[in-house]
Protein backbone atom coordinates (compact mmCIF):
# COMPACT_ATOMS: atom_id res chain seq x y z
CA UNK A 1 0.00 0.00 0.00
CA UNK A 2 1.47 3.33 -1.02
CA UNK A 3 2.33 5.48 1.90
CA UNK A 4 1.07 8.63 1.74
CA UNK A 5 3.24 11.52 2.76
CA UNK A 6 1.63 15.35 3.13
CA UNK A 7 4.18 18.28 3.64
CA UNK A 8 3.11 21.27 5.59
CA UNK A 9 4.70 24.18 3.68
CA UNK A 10 4.50 28.11 4.94
CA UNK A 11 4.76 30.86 2.39
CA UNK A 12 6.71 33.49 4.02
CA UNK A 13 7.88 37.38 3.99
CA UNK A 14 11.51 36.84 2.72
CA UNK A 15 13.79 37.39 5.97
CA UNK A 16 16.21 39.71 4.24
CA UNK A 17 13.98 41.80 3.07
CA UNK A 18 12.27 44.80 5.18
CA UNK A 19 9.54 42.54 6.88
CA UNK A 20 6.96 44.89 8.30
CA UNK A 21 3.12 44.69 9.82
CA UNK A 22 0.13 45.74 7.86
CA UNK A 23 -2.21 48.36 9.00
CA UNK A 24 -4.96 45.23 10.25
CA UNK A 25 -1.56 44.13 12.45
CA UNK A 26 -1.07 41.08 10.45
CA UNK A 27 2.64 39.95 8.71
CA UNK A 28 2.50 42.53 5.36
CA UNK A 29 2.24 39.99 2.49
CA UNK A 30 1.99 42.85 0.25
CA UNK A 31 5.21 44.99 0.12
CA UNK A 32 8.03 42.00 0.42
CA UNK A 33 8.79 39.16 -2.02
CA UNK A 34 7.83 36.08 -0.42
CA UNK A 35 8.72 32.56 -0.43
CA UNK A 36 8.79 29.44 0.22
CA UNK A 37 10.05 29.34 4.02
CA UNK A 38 13.59 28.00 4.37
CA UNK A 39 13.10 25.71 7.39
CA UNK A 40 10.35 24.19 5.04
CA UNK A 41 12.29 22.92 2.38
CA UNK A 42 14.10 20.50 5.14
CA UNK A 43 10.70 18.77 5.54
CA UNK A 44 10.68 18.88 1.47
CA UNK A 45 13.73 17.00 1.62
CA UNK A 46 13.20 14.39 3.92
CA UNK A 47 9.65 13.76 2.26
CA UNK A 48 11.12 13.32 -0.53
CA UNK A 49 14.34 11.05 0.57
CA UNK A 50 11.39 8.55 2.89
CA UNK A 51 9.45 8.31 -0.07
CA UNK A 52 12.36 7.22 -2.09
CA UNK A 53 12.90 4.62 0.36
CA UNK A 54 10.10 3.57 0.21
CA UNK A 55 8.39 0.92 -2.16
CA UNK A 56 5.48 2.86 -3.00
CA UNK A 57 4.77 6.58 -2.10
CA UNK A 58 3.27 9.57 -2.69
CA UNK A 59 4.09 13.03 -1.46
CA UNK A 60 1.80 15.64 -1.15
CA UNK A 61 3.00 19.69 -0.47
CA UNK A 62 -0.14 21.62 1.09
CA UNK A 63 -0.10 25.21 2.16
CA UNK A 64 -2.79 27.75 3.19
CA UNK A 65 -2.07 30.88 2.56
CA UNK A 66 -3.18 33.81 0.06
CA UNK A 67 -2.67 33.31 -3.95
CA UNK A 68 0.64 33.88 -3.77
CA UNK A 69 1.32 31.23 -1.86
CA UNK A 70 1.24 28.89 -4.74
CA UNK A 71 4.69 29.98 -5.33
CA UNK A 72 5.96 27.79 -2.22
CA UNK A 73 4.17 24.95 -3.58
CA UNK A 74 5.50 25.54 -7.24
CA UNK A 75 9.08 25.37 -5.22
CA UNK A 76 8.34 21.84 -3.53
CA UNK A 77 7.12 20.28 -6.57
CA UNK A 78 10.02 21.43 -8.78
CA UNK A 79 12.13 19.84 -5.79
CA UNK A 80 10.03 16.83 -6.31
CA UNK A 81 7.16 16.48 -4.52
CA UNK A 82 3.66 14.58 -6.37
CA UNK A 83 0.91 16.78 -5.98
CA UNK A 84 -0.47 19.93 -3.79
CA UNK A 85 -3.47 21.03 -2.14
CA UNK A 86 -3.73 25.24 -1.74
CA UNK A 87 -6.50 26.10 0.61
CA UNK A 88 -6.87 29.93 0.01
CA UNK A 89 -9.92 31.51 0.91
CA UNK A 90 -9.99 35.26 2.11
CA UNK A 91 -12.11 34.52 5.12
CA UNK A 92 -8.73 33.09 6.62
CA UNK A 93 -7.08 36.34 6.33
CA UNK A 94 -5.41 36.88 9.83
CA UNK A 95 -5.91 33.41 11.87
CA UNK A 96 -3.14 32.66 14.33
CA UNK A 97 -1.53 29.17 14.67
CA UNK A 98 -5.08 27.65 16.23
CA UNK A 99 -7.04 28.91 13.47
CA UNK A 100 -4.36 28.22 10.69
CA UNK A 101 -4.04 24.38 12.63
CA UNK A 102 -7.58 23.52 11.97
CA UNK A 103 -7.87 24.39 8.24
CA UNK A 104 -4.05 22.05 8.33
CA UNK A 105 -5.53 19.19 9.99
CA UNK A 106 -9.15 19.48 7.91
CA UNK A 107 -7.01 19.60 4.94
CA UNK A 108 -4.56 16.96 5.67
CA UNK A 109 -7.34 14.75 6.71
CA UNK A 110 -9.20 15.41 3.56
CA UNK A 111 -6.31 14.54 1.63
CA UNK A 112 -5.33 11.18 3.17
CA UNK A 113 -2.14 10.53 5.48
CA UNK A 114 0.22 8.01 6.77
CA UNK A 115 3.02 10.42 7.66
CA UNK A 116 2.99 14.39 8.02
CA UNK A 117 5.94 16.44 8.20
CA UNK A 118 6.51 19.78 8.63
CA UNK A 119 9.39 22.42 9.30
CA UNK A 120 10.34 22.72 12.82
CA UNK A 121 9.30 26.62 13.27
CA UNK A 122 8.25 29.13 10.25
CA UNK A 123 10.39 31.38 9.59
CA UNK A 124 7.91 34.83 10.16
CA UNK A 125 6.19 33.79 12.79
CA UNK A 126 8.81 31.00 14.83
CA UNK A 127 6.04 29.55 17.01
CA UNK A 128 7.81 26.20 16.34
CA UNK A 129 4.39 24.60 17.90
CA UNK A 130 1.90 24.15 14.69
CA UNK A 131 3.49 20.39 14.53
CA UNK A 132 2.64 19.57 17.84
CA UNK A 133 -0.71 21.09 17.79
CA UNK A 134 -1.60 18.99 14.00
CA UNK A 135 -0.99 15.69 16.22
CA UNK A 136 -3.03 16.76 19.08
CA UNK A 137 -5.79 17.82 17.18
CA UNK A 138 -5.02 14.50 14.27
CA UNK A 139 -5.02 12.26 17.51
CA UNK A 140 -1.96 11.12 16.21
CA UNK A 141 1.73 10.94 17.59
CA UNK A 142 3.83 13.81 17.55
CA UNK A 143 7.50 13.11 16.73
CA UNK A 144 8.85 16.46 16.35
CA UNK A 145 12.63 18.56 16.12
CA UNK A 146 14.44 15.16 14.59
CA UNK A 147 17.41 16.19 13.34
CA UNK A 148 17.53 12.42 11.97
CA UNK A 149 14.36 10.65 10.68
CA UNK A 150 12.98 7.32 9.44
CA UNK A 151 10.12 5.53 7.93
CA UNK A 152 10.57 1.18 8.16
CA UNK A 153 7.39 -1.07 8.61
CA UNK A 154 5.05 1.41 9.66
CA UNK A 155 6.62 2.83 12.60
CA UNK A 156 8.89 6.26 12.54
CA UNK A 157 12.13 6.35 14.14
CA UNK A 158 14.38 9.60 14.48
CA UNK A 159 16.62 11.38 17.20
CA UNK A 160 15.38 14.63 18.88
CA UNK A 161 18.31 16.78 20.08
CA UNK A 162 16.84 18.92 23.38
CA UNK A 163 18.26 21.33 25.60
CA UNK A 164 19.40 18.95 28.23
CA UNK A 165 19.39 15.27 26.48
CA UNK A 166 19.34 13.51 23.17
CA UNK A 167 17.19 11.51 22.53
CA UNK A 168 15.97 8.47 20.07
CA UNK A 169 12.55 8.66 19.45
CA UNK A 170 9.29 5.81 18.21
CA UNK A 171 6.22 5.64 16.57
CA UNK A 172 3.94 3.93 14.80
CA UNK A 173 2.51 5.63 11.62
CA UNK A 174 0.28 7.62 10.81
CA UNK A 175 2.13 10.34 12.91
CA UNK A 176 3.58 14.17 13.21
CA UNK A 177 6.53 14.50 12.30
CA UNK A 178 8.85 17.89 12.39
CA UNK A 179 12.70 18.29 11.35
CA UNK A 180 15.26 20.55 11.90
CA UNK A 181 17.91 22.14 10.03
CA UNK A 182 20.03 19.76 11.48
CA UNK A 183 18.38 16.97 9.37
CA UNK A 184 19.98 17.65 5.79
CA UNK A 185 20.55 19.84 3.05
CA UNK A 186 17.66 20.31 1.20
CA UNK A 187 18.21 19.92 -2.99
CA UNK A 188 17.93 22.20 -5.27
CA UNK A 189 15.05 22.14 -7.99
CA UNK A 190 16.82 21.00 -11.00
CA UNK A 191 15.60 22.15 -14.32
CA UNK A 192 14.31 18.91 -15.44
CA UNK A 193 12.19 19.37 -11.87
CA UNK A 194 11.23 22.60 -12.63
CA UNK A 195 9.80 21.58 -16.28
CA UNK A 196 8.01 19.08 -14.44
CA UNK A 197 6.34 20.66 -11.72
CA UNK A 198 4.40 22.77 -14.35
CA UNK A 199 2.75 20.07 -15.01
CA UNK A 200 1.66 18.58 -11.64
CA UNK A 201 -1.63 18.66 -9.60
CA UNK A 202 -2.19 21.66 -7.74
CA UNK A 203 -6.08 21.35 -6.13
CA UNK A 204 -7.75 24.41 -4.83
CA UNK A 205 -9.25 24.19 -1.86
CA UNK A 206 -11.84 26.88 0.20
CA UNK A 207 -13.19 26.21 3.49
CA UNK A 208 -16.66 25.05 2.54
CA UNK A 209 -14.61 22.07 1.00
CA UNK A 210 -13.28 21.62 4.69
CA UNK A 211 -16.72 21.98 6.13
CA UNK A 212 -14.60 24.83 8.04
CA UNK A 213 -17.47 28.26 8.96
CA UNK A 214 -15.31 31.58 8.35
CA UNK A 215 -15.86 32.55 11.87
CA UNK A 216 -14.01 29.74 12.89
CA UNK A 217 -11.01 31.55 11.26
CA UNK A 218 -9.49 34.97 10.06
CA UNK A 219 -9.05 37.71 12.88
CA UNK A 220 -12.24 37.32 14.60
CA UNK A 221 -12.06 33.57 14.48
CA UNK A 222 -8.27 33.79 15.97
CA UNK A 223 -7.84 32.87 19.92
CA UNK A 224 -5.43 35.69 20.41
CA UNK A 225 -5.18 39.23 19.57
CA UNK A 226 -2.24 41.93 18.56
CA UNK A 227 -3.10 44.99 20.41
CA UNK A 228 -0.05 47.13 19.38
CA UNK A 229 3.10 46.25 16.60
CA UNK A 230 5.93 48.99 17.07
CA UNK A 231 9.21 48.99 14.88
CA UNK A 232 11.99 48.94 17.75
CA UNK A 233 14.03 52.12 18.06
CA UNK A 234 17.31 52.18 16.54
CA UNK A 235 20.09 51.10 18.63
CA UNK A 236 21.77 54.19 19.30
CA UNK A 237 24.95 54.19 17.52
CA UNK A 238 27.28 52.67 19.73
CA UNK A 239 31.47 53.51 20.31
CA UNK A 240 33.41 51.73 17.20
CA UNK A 241 37.54 51.72 17.52
CA UNK A 242 39.91 50.58 15.17
CA UNK A 243 42.37 48.41 16.93
CA UNK A 244 45.94 49.81 16.97
CA UNK A 245 47.31 47.36 19.44
CA UNK A 246 45.33 48.47 22.09
CA UNK A 247 41.99 47.09 21.16
CA UNK A 248 41.86 44.39 23.37
CA UNK A 249 42.70 46.79 26.20
CA UNK A 250 39.84 49.79 25.12
CA UNK A 251 37.54 46.85 25.14
CA UNK A 252 38.17 45.67 28.69
CA UNK A 253 37.97 49.67 29.71
CA UNK A 254 34.96 49.75 28.26
CA UNK A 255 33.28 46.66 29.93
CA UNK A 256 34.92 48.07 33.41
CA UNK A 257 32.77 50.88 32.65
CA UNK A 258 29.69 48.99 32.26
CA UNK A 259 30.41 47.35 35.57
CA UNK A 260 30.99 43.88 33.49
CA UNK A 261 34.22 43.34 34.94
CA UNK B 1 -6.67 36.74 44.20
CA UNK B 2 -6.94 34.66 40.97
CA UNK B 3 -4.36 31.56 40.53
CA UNK B 4 -1.84 31.08 37.88
CA UNK B 5 -0.28 27.98 36.96
CA UNK B 6 3.52 27.60 36.17
CA UNK B 7 5.31 24.49 34.50
CA UNK B 8 8.23 23.67 36.12
CA UNK B 9 11.24 22.95 34.24
CA UNK B 10 13.41 21.51 36.28
CA UNK B 11 16.49 18.10 36.44
CA UNK B 12 16.14 15.86 39.05
CA UNK B 13 14.41 18.42 41.18
CA UNK B 14 16.96 21.21 40.09
CA UNK B 15 14.61 23.84 38.95
CA UNK B 16 16.20 25.61 35.86
CA UNK B 17 16.44 29.80 36.21
CA UNK B 18 13.83 30.45 34.01
CA UNK B 19 11.03 28.73 36.10
CA UNK B 20 12.08 31.24 38.85
CA UNK B 21 11.55 33.98 36.03
CA UNK B 22 8.26 32.91 35.48
CA UNK B 23 7.41 32.89 39.39
CA UNK B 24 8.08 36.99 39.19
CA UNK B 25 6.00 37.54 36.34
CA UNK B 26 3.26 35.38 37.68
CA UNK B 27 3.25 36.99 40.46
CA UNK B 28 2.34 39.85 38.92
CA UNK B 29 -0.88 38.84 37.85
CA UNK B 30 -2.48 36.35 40.61
CA UNK B 31 -0.76 34.07 42.74
CA UNK B 32 1.31 31.43 41.48
CA UNK B 33 0.80 27.83 41.62
CA UNK B 34 3.67 25.43 40.51
CA UNK B 35 3.44 22.18 38.52
CA UNK B 36 6.38 19.87 38.69
CA UNK B 37 6.34 16.55 37.35
CA UNK B 38 8.79 13.71 37.15
CA UNK B 39 11.76 12.68 38.98
CA UNK B 40 12.47 14.51 41.91
CA UNK B 41 9.46 16.42 41.02
CA UNK B 42 9.14 17.28 45.14
CA UNK B 43 12.39 17.87 45.41
CA UNK B 44 11.64 21.41 43.55
CA UNK B 45 9.34 22.71 46.24
CA UNK B 46 11.50 24.49 48.78
CA UNK B 47 13.38 27.08 46.50
CA UNK B 48 9.49 27.16 43.95
CA UNK B 49 8.07 28.19 47.32
CA UNK B 50 10.90 30.95 48.38
CA UNK B 51 9.95 32.49 45.01
CA UNK B 52 6.70 32.97 45.73
CA UNK B 53 4.63 29.71 44.68
CA UNK B 54 1.77 29.05 47.18
CA UNK B 55 1.04 25.80 46.28
CA UNK B 56 3.53 23.29 44.68
CA UNK B 57 1.32 20.08 42.47
CA UNK B 58 3.61 17.32 42.01
CA UNK B 59 3.26 13.91 39.98
CA UNK B 60 5.96 11.28 39.55
CA UNK B 61 5.33 8.36 36.96
CA UNK B 62 7.55 6.47 34.42
CA UNK B 63 5.42 8.17 31.61
CA UNK B 64 6.88 11.36 32.00
CA UNK B 65 10.22 10.19 30.83
CA UNK B 66 9.68 7.09 28.71
CA UNK B 67 7.22 9.14 26.32
CA UNK B 68 7.66 12.20 24.55
CA UNK B 69 5.69 15.49 25.79
CA UNK B 70 1.88 14.18 25.91
CA UNK B 71 2.00 12.63 29.31
CA UNK B 72 3.05 16.16 30.26
CA UNK B 73 -0.02 17.46 28.74
CA UNK B 74 -1.78 15.00 30.51
CA UNK B 75 -0.74 16.06 34.33
CA UNK B 76 -0.74 20.04 32.88
CA UNK B 77 -4.74 19.46 32.01
CA UNK B 78 -5.20 17.46 35.46
CA UNK B 79 -3.36 20.50 37.06
CA UNK B 80 -5.49 23.51 35.23
CA UNK B 81 -8.77 21.25 35.81
CA UNK B 82 -7.80 21.04 39.73
CA UNK B 83 -7.02 24.96 40.18
CA UNK B 84 -8.87 26.85 37.35
CA UNK B 85 -6.34 29.30 36.77
CA UNK B 86 -6.84 32.70 35.28
CA UNK B 87 -2.99 31.69 33.17
CA UNK B 88 -0.82 29.30 32.75
CA UNK B 89 2.56 29.92 32.17
CA UNK B 90 5.50 27.71 30.77
CA UNK B 91 9.05 28.53 30.12
CA UNK B 92 9.53 29.07 26.15
CA UNK B 93 12.01 25.52 26.02
CA UNK B 94 11.18 23.23 22.58
CA UNK B 95 9.87 20.98 25.05
CA UNK B 96 7.57 23.58 27.14
CA UNK B 97 5.65 25.18 23.82
CA UNK B 98 5.28 21.95 22.73
CA UNK B 99 3.03 21.22 25.97
CA UNK B 100 1.31 24.91 26.51
CA UNK B 101 0.44 24.36 22.77
CA UNK B 102 -1.00 21.25 23.21
CA UNK B 103 -2.29 22.17 26.48
CA UNK B 104 -4.09 24.96 24.74
CA UNK B 105 -5.88 22.75 22.01
CA UNK B 106 -7.17 21.04 24.53
CA UNK B 107 -8.90 23.47 26.81
CA UNK B 108 -10.00 25.81 23.54
CA UNK B 109 -7.45 28.73 24.46
CA UNK B 110 -5.49 30.55 22.35
CA UNK B 111 -1.45 30.72 23.05
CA UNK B 112 1.60 33.32 22.76
CA UNK B 113 4.73 32.05 22.97
CA UNK B 114 8.31 33.72 23.73
CA UNK B 115 7.17 36.50 25.57
CA UNK B 116 9.85 38.69 26.78
CA UNK B 117 7.46 40.65 29.25
CA UNK B 118 3.62 39.83 30.67
CA UNK B 119 2.15 42.91 33.19
CA UNK B 120 -1.72 43.05 34.03
CA UNK B 121 -4.44 44.01 31.30
CA UNK B 122 -7.92 44.94 31.51
CA UNK B 123 -8.76 42.19 29.35
CA UNK B 124 -6.38 39.59 30.95
CA UNK B 125 -2.64 39.42 30.64
CA UNK B 126 -0.80 41.50 28.23
CA UNK B 127 2.63 39.69 26.60
CA UNK B 128 5.37 41.49 24.66
CA UNK B 129 6.82 39.80 22.02
CA UNK B 130 9.45 40.63 19.88
CA UNK B 131 9.01 40.16 16.12
CA UNK B 132 11.04 40.06 12.47
CA UNK B 133 14.40 39.37 14.29
CA UNK B 134 13.60 41.90 17.05
CA UNK B 135 12.94 44.42 14.37
CA UNK B 136 9.50 44.89 16.04
CA UNK B 137 7.99 45.02 19.21
CA UNK B 138 4.30 43.42 19.92
CA UNK B 139 1.88 43.47 22.33
CA UNK B 140 -0.52 40.95 22.13
CA UNK B 141 -2.96 38.80 24.29
CA UNK B 142 -5.11 35.78 24.37
CA UNK B 143 -8.96 36.84 23.31
CA UNK B 144 -10.50 33.49 23.94
CA UNK B 145 -10.04 30.90 26.82
CA UNK B 146 -7.50 30.92 29.85
CA UNK B 147 -4.11 32.55 28.60
CA UNK B 148 -1.62 30.29 27.49
CA UNK B 149 1.46 31.66 27.33
CA UNK B 150 5.26 30.84 26.99
CA UNK B 151 8.17 33.03 28.25
CA UNK B 152 11.74 33.37 26.82
CA UNK B 153 14.64 33.17 29.42
CA UNK B 154 16.21 36.33 30.99
CA UNK B 155 12.66 37.99 30.43
CA UNK B 156 12.41 38.91 34.10
CA UNK B 157 14.56 38.85 37.32
CA UNK B 158 14.54 36.35 39.82
CA UNK B 159 13.42 37.72 43.02
CA UNK B 160 12.92 35.99 46.53
CA UNK B 161 9.57 36.18 47.30
CA UNK B 162 9.14 33.44 50.51
CA UNK B 163 5.47 31.91 49.92
CA UNK B 164 4.44 28.56 51.48
CA UNK B 165 5.46 26.31 48.54
CA UNK B 166 2.80 23.38 50.52
CA UNK B 167 3.72 19.95 48.30
CA UNK B 168 0.13 18.56 46.94
CA UNK B 169 0.35 15.50 45.32
CA UNK B 170 -1.75 15.69 42.12
CA UNK B 171 -3.52 12.77 40.34
CA UNK B 172 -3.54 11.97 36.48
CA UNK B 173 -4.77 9.56 34.57
CA UNK B 174 -2.84 8.89 31.03
CA UNK B 175 -5.23 9.06 28.04
CA UNK B 176 -4.77 6.73 25.02
CA UNK B 177 -2.63 9.40 22.90
CA UNK B 178 0.53 9.34 25.99
CA UNK B 179 2.27 6.36 25.33
CA UNK B 180 2.14 7.55 21.68
CA UNK B 181 5.96 7.98 20.84
CA UNK B 182 8.07 6.13 22.47
CA UNK B 183 12.01 7.93 24.32
CA UNK B 184 13.84 4.70 23.06
CA UNK B 185 17.32 6.14 24.28
CA UNK B 186 18.47 8.66 26.19
CA UNK B 187 21.68 10.53 26.31
CA UNK B 188 22.08 13.55 28.55
CA UNK B 189 23.93 16.72 26.99
CA UNK B 190 27.89 16.22 28.94
CA UNK B 191 28.64 19.01 31.08
CA UNK B 192 30.51 22.12 29.98
CA UNK B 193 30.51 23.83 33.09
CA UNK B 194 29.47 26.77 31.66
CA UNK B 195 26.25 28.33 31.95
CA UNK B 196 23.31 27.44 29.99
CA UNK B 197 23.19 29.56 26.79
CA UNK B 198 19.84 31.02 27.22
CA UNK B 199 20.00 31.40 30.85
CA UNK B 200 23.27 33.39 31.05
CA UNK B 201 23.89 36.76 31.87
CA UNK B 202 26.76 36.96 29.12
CA UNK B 203 27.72 35.27 25.81
CA UNK B 204 30.64 35.33 23.98
CA UNK B 205 29.59 34.21 20.11
CA UNK B 206 32.17 32.92 17.86
CA UNK B 207 31.50 33.15 14.16
CA UNK B 208 33.50 32.74 10.72
CA UNK B 209 36.25 34.22 11.46
CA UNK B 210 37.17 32.37 14.26
CA UNK B 211 38.28 30.06 11.03
CA UNK B 212 38.92 26.79 12.84
CA UNK B 213 37.65 24.28 15.60
CA UNK B 214 40.64 24.16 17.50
CA UNK B 215 40.56 28.30 17.34
CA UNK B 216 37.40 28.42 19.43
CA UNK B 217 39.72 27.87 22.52
CA UNK B 218 40.36 31.85 22.49
CA UNK B 219 36.39 31.94 22.37
CA UNK B 220 35.87 29.81 25.80
CA UNK B 221 39.01 31.54 26.85
CA UNK B 222 37.48 34.66 26.79
CA UNK B 223 34.12 32.63 28.04
CA UNK B 224 35.87 31.53 30.80
CA UNK B 225 37.24 34.27 32.15
CA UNK B 226 33.87 35.99 32.42
CA UNK B 227 31.70 33.19 33.21
CA UNK B 228 29.83 32.78 30.15
CA UNK B 229 28.53 30.88 28.01
CA UNK B 230 29.96 30.02 24.77
CA UNK B 231 27.75 30.75 21.29
CA UNK B 232 28.52 29.97 17.85
CA UNK B 233 27.52 31.66 14.45
CA UNK B 234 25.06 29.51 12.22
CA UNK B 235 28.42 29.79 9.49
CA UNK B 236 30.90 28.56 12.28
CA UNK B 237 28.68 25.00 13.08
CA UNK B 238 27.90 24.46 9.43
CA UNK B 239 31.85 24.42 9.70
CA UNK B 240 31.33 21.79 11.89
CA UNK B 241 33.21 24.17 14.12
CA UNK B 242 31.23 23.85 17.05
CA UNK B 243 28.08 22.03 17.89
CA UNK B 244 24.55 23.03 17.02
CA UNK B 245 23.55 22.71 20.48
CA UNK B 246 25.54 25.99 20.54
CA UNK B 247 24.28 27.97 17.87
CA UNK B 248 22.80 31.19 18.09
CA UNK B 249 20.30 32.93 15.53
CA UNK B 250 16.96 32.09 13.72
CA UNK B 251 17.47 28.23 13.72
CA UNK B 252 19.46 28.24 16.26
CA UNK B 253 19.20 29.62 20.37
CA UNK B 254 17.62 32.50 20.85
CA UNK B 255 19.36 34.44 23.56
CA UNK B 256 18.73 38.05 25.58
CA UNK B 257 22.07 38.34 27.94
CA UNK B 258 23.44 41.86 29.92
CA UNK B 259 26.11 41.39 27.61
CA UNK B 260 26.86 39.81 24.27
CA UNK B 261 30.15 39.82 22.51
CA UNK B 262 30.59 38.55 18.95
CA UNK B 263 33.80 37.69 17.47
CA UNK B 264 34.38 37.25 13.99
CA UNK B 265 30.65 37.34 13.24
CA UNK B 266 29.56 39.60 10.47
CA UNK B 267 25.94 39.86 11.87
CA UNK B 268 23.31 38.57 9.34
CA UNK B 269 19.82 38.21 9.90
CA UNK B 270 20.17 34.76 10.46
CA UNK B 271 22.26 35.71 13.28
CA UNK B 272 21.14 39.03 14.37
CA UNK B 273 17.46 37.30 15.12
CA UNK B 274 18.99 35.59 17.95
CA UNK B 275 20.91 38.30 19.82
CA UNK B 276 19.54 41.51 18.98
CA UNK B 277 17.43 42.02 22.39
CA UNK B 278 20.44 41.60 24.31
CA UNK B 279 21.22 44.61 26.55
CA UNK B 280 24.59 45.29 25.73
CA UNK B 281 26.24 44.48 22.04
CA UNK B 282 30.24 44.06 21.78
CA UNK B 283 32.06 43.09 18.92
CA UNK B 284 35.24 42.51 17.50
CA UNK B 285 35.06 41.67 13.61
CA UNK B 286 37.72 42.74 10.82
CA UNK B 287 35.85 44.13 8.69
CA UNK B 288 34.73 47.63 9.15
CA UNK B 289 31.63 47.27 7.24
CA UNK B 290 30.42 44.12 8.80
CA UNK B 291 26.56 44.89 10.02
CA UNK B 292 27.27 43.71 12.72
CA UNK B 293 28.64 47.41 13.89
CA UNK B 294 25.45 48.83 13.39
CA UNK B 295 23.67 46.91 16.58
CA UNK B 296 27.03 47.36 19.23
CA UNK B 297 27.23 49.67 21.93
CA UNK B 298 30.89 49.32 21.43
CA UNK B 299 32.94 47.54 18.42
CA UNK B 300 36.31 46.84 17.72
CA UNK B 301 37.59 46.74 14.00
CA UNK B 302 40.13 44.30 14.33
CA UNK B 303 41.65 40.95 14.18
CA UNK B 304 39.94 39.03 17.25
CA UNK B 305 42.81 37.08 17.23
CA UNK B 306 45.02 39.90 18.82
CA UNK B 307 41.74 42.00 19.94
CA UNK B 308 39.82 38.89 22.04
CA UNK B 309 43.35 36.93 24.18
CA UNK B 310 44.40 40.60 25.32
CA UNK B 311 40.48 41.39 26.78
CA UNK B 312 41.07 37.71 28.32
CA UNK B 313 43.78 38.68 29.69
CA UNK B 314 42.35 41.99 31.22
CA UNK B 315 39.45 40.42 32.71
CA UNK B 316 41.37 37.91 34.58
CA UNK B 317 43.74 40.68 35.76
CA UNK B 318 41.01 42.80 36.76
CA UNK B 319 39.11 39.44 38.60
CA UNK B 320 42.84 38.96 40.25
Amino acid sequence: MSLRIVVCVKYVPDATGDRKFADDLTVDREDVDGLLSELDEYAVEQALQIAEEADDAEVTVLTVGPEDARDALRKALSMGADKAVHVDDEDIHGSDVMATSLVLAKAIEKTGYDLVIAGMASTDGTMGVLPAILAERLGVPQVTLLSEVKVEDGKVTGRRDGDTASETLEASLPAVVSVTDQSGEARYPSFKGIMAAKKKPVEELELDDLDIDADEVGLEGSWTAVDTADERPARTAGTIVKDEGEGGKQLAEYLASQKFI
Amino acid sequence: MAEILVYVDHVDGAVRKPTLELLTLARRIGEPVAVALGNGAADTAAVLGEHGATRVLTAEAAEFADYLVVPKVDALQAAYEAVSPAAVLVPSSAEGKEIAARLAVRIGSGIITDAVDLEAGAEGPVATQSAFAASYTTKSRVSKGTPVITVKPNSAPVEAAPAAGAVEALAVSFGELATGTKVTARTPRESTGRPELTEAAIVVSGGRGVNGAENFAVIEALADSLGAAVGASRAAVDAGWYPHSNQVGQTGKSVSPQLYIAAGISGAIQHRAGMQTSKTIVAVNKDAEAPIFDLVDYGVVGDLFDVVPVLTQEVQARKG
